[in-house]
């Protein structure tokens, strides 16, 4: 295991949104006190154009987040080394403070796939996905951050809890964590498990960053429960409820709004950053006080 | 857990679910299941819909649908570049029997296809015209111009400009289709700008992108349109953005 300089905060610990391209002008045009901006690392992967003129105006403004979509780190087929080095160009060009990736798989021989696809938990899926935390870490020259997933499904061969998954390609690699809030309630619920449970077995102090969405319902075959991972509506309370929770476990840390359909005139993405900062605000005063008690 | 098998019931609804697959009850669910399903068709649905607008007015929403669905069975995206799926598209569209009633369907599709390339085409300076007045003209004959990164023609037996142009605005008036045109995609800097070119200036433009000298592409516009006229379809070109700008033959050493 070579040396990556770990790096698992370095976003400010504040709400960031999700950039969109019809928002560009307006952010731009009133400089909202956004703390962060992320965007999905494929989108940037055009030779030229609008696209890259936008993100350099807002690189030049905000801290940036690159999340990626594509990389397949749980694929049984070898990384894609032209999109490593995409991403390498991307990150040397804009200098992320943050670079987070999925613990899922989206390519296969017939082609990209488009969704961020379950894997089994077992010894062997947990030293192929290292294998490749490692390789993408050593392709990009940075800590990455491991998203975990939202599932709808289970796999009778998983032997390995998710959140043990997760801590062991952590330590095993040095990469961080991105604790999607989101994702927990939307796993829990599907799964009959306890979402309160699962932050508070979670690494925390691995976590270099925490997304937010809204989930839309419906039922599976035998009438249970199906929460979706949809990215199109505002953060529900019950997700909103688990947020302080974790905060209030964590301490304040870098949170990101995502909204990415039917995405919504940009001041109802700033309402969503808003009722996060507020937590987060709560959580350093807390902790402000608790250090000036101390003293 | 196989991912060929996975991935291949994702694909085809008639396959069982992939072995290994359960939930908390202890047994698949194929409505589970069919959430992934939904994704992959969805997602990959709403990514040609996006890059082919004028396509999916002109057919409607679950006509498009459908034609992606059978497009996206047989061609899965090459690579998680999702702006870049579809270059193959128009190709199927052509082909796809049910769509046969719009002869000009694919056209336009090739036309939206170029669109979303010069969008992320690389940046570059446009020749400037200038530059090809102060070339002596009988040194013009054998240049070969560089082209601009974005710029690419779409000839076409049907009005797909015009049509193009119609289904930019909220309400489509009606468009004569039966009208042959070459359109012209360019961008200059930021914005893609889309141009019908006079059919001798199709050819023209035809040939010099396909990497003729301006001599060799002439003599072919020539040949099929006696009244071309060379300087008002060079300048034409070169001021609408299809050049990008590099040292020329005949520039001042």
């Amino acid at each position: 295991m070579n040396a990556i300089t770990p790096s698992t905060s370095l976003l400010p610990a504040r709400a960031g949104l999700g950039l969109k391209p019809e928002h560009v002008g307006e952010i731009l045009d009133t400089e909202p006190d956004v703390g962060f901006f992320e965007v999905h690392a494929e989108n940037y992967m055009g030779d030229g154009g609008a696209p890259h003129r936008a993100l350099g105006e807002i690189v030049a403004r905000y801290p940036l987040s690159l999340h990626g979509v594509g990389l397949s780190i749980g694929a049984e087929r070898p990384l894609d080394t032209a999109h490593l080095a995409r991403l390498r160009a991307l990150i040397d060009r804009y200098r992320p403070r943050s670079f987070s990736e999925h613990l899922a798989w989206s390519t296969h021989e017939s082609g990209f796939l488009n969704d961020l696809l379950p894997l089994p938990y077992t010894e062997s899926t947990l030293r192929r996905v290292a294998d490749n935390v490692d390789q993408v870490q050593q392709a990009v020259g940075r800590q990455m951050l491991l998203e975990n997933p939202s599932t709808y499904i289970l796999f009778e061969d998983s032997t390995i809890h998710e959140i043990d998954f997760l801590e062991r390609v952590a330590a095993r690699t040095g990469c961080g964590l991105l604790l999607d809030v989101n994702n927990v309630m939307v796993s829990a619920v599907n799964h009959r498990a306890d979402p309160f449970a699962y932050i508070d077995r979670f690494p925390v102090e691995r976590v270099g960053e925490i997304h937010l969405a809204g989930y839309d319902e419906t039922m599976d075959g035998a009438g249970d429960r199906l929460l979706i991972d949809a990215h199109g509506s505002p953060v529900s309370d019950d997700v909103s409820a688990l947020y302080r929770h974790t905060i209030d476990r964590a301490g304040p840390l870098p949170t990101l709004i995502e909204w990415d359909n039917d995405v919504p005139a940009f001041p109802v993405l700033l309402a969503e950053a808003a009722r996060a900062e507020a937590v987060l605000d709560s959580a350093k005063s807390w902790r402000d006080a608790r250090l000036a008690r101390r003293a | 857990m196989d991912q060929s098998a996975f991935a291949a019931a994702l694909l085809d609804p008639s396959l069982p679910l992939p072995a290994g697959v359960t939930c908390a009850r202890g047994e698949p669910d194929a409505t589970r299941f069919s959430v992934y399903r939904n994704n992959v068709v969805a997602s990959l649905s709403r990514a040609l819909g996006e890059r082919f607008p004028v396509v999916r007015r002109l057919v409607g929403d679950e006509f498009f649908n459908g034609m992606a669905r059978a497009f996206l069975t047989v061609s899965l995206p090459r690579s998680p570049l999702i702006f870049a799926y579809g270059d193959t598209f128009p190709d199927f569209v052509a082909g796809f029997a049910p769509a046969a009633a719009l002869p000009y369907l694919a056209d336009t599709a090739r036309l939206e296809a170029n669109w979303t390339r010069a969008y992320h085409a690389a940046d570059a300076t446009p020749l400037p015209v200038e530059r090809l007045l102060a070339i002596a003209p009988e040194r013009l004959a054998g240049i070969r111009l560089l082209l601009h990164p974005a710029v690419a023609l779409a000839r076409s037996d049907f009005a797909i400009g015009t049509i193009w142009q119609a289904h930019q605005a909220e309400v489509v008036g009606s468009v004569i289709v039966a009208a042959s045109e070459s359109v012209l995609v360019t961008r200059p800097t930021f914005d893609v700008r889309v141009h019908v070119v006079p059919p001798a200036d199709g050819v023209f433009a035809d040939s010099v992108l396909r990497g003729e000298t301006l001599g060799e592409a002439a003599a072919t516009a020539f040949a099929r349109h006696p009244d071309f006229d060379f300087g008002h379809a060079l300048l034409g070109l070169a001021s609408l953005g299809a050049f990008a700008d590099s040292p020329l033959q005949g520039d001042p050493a």
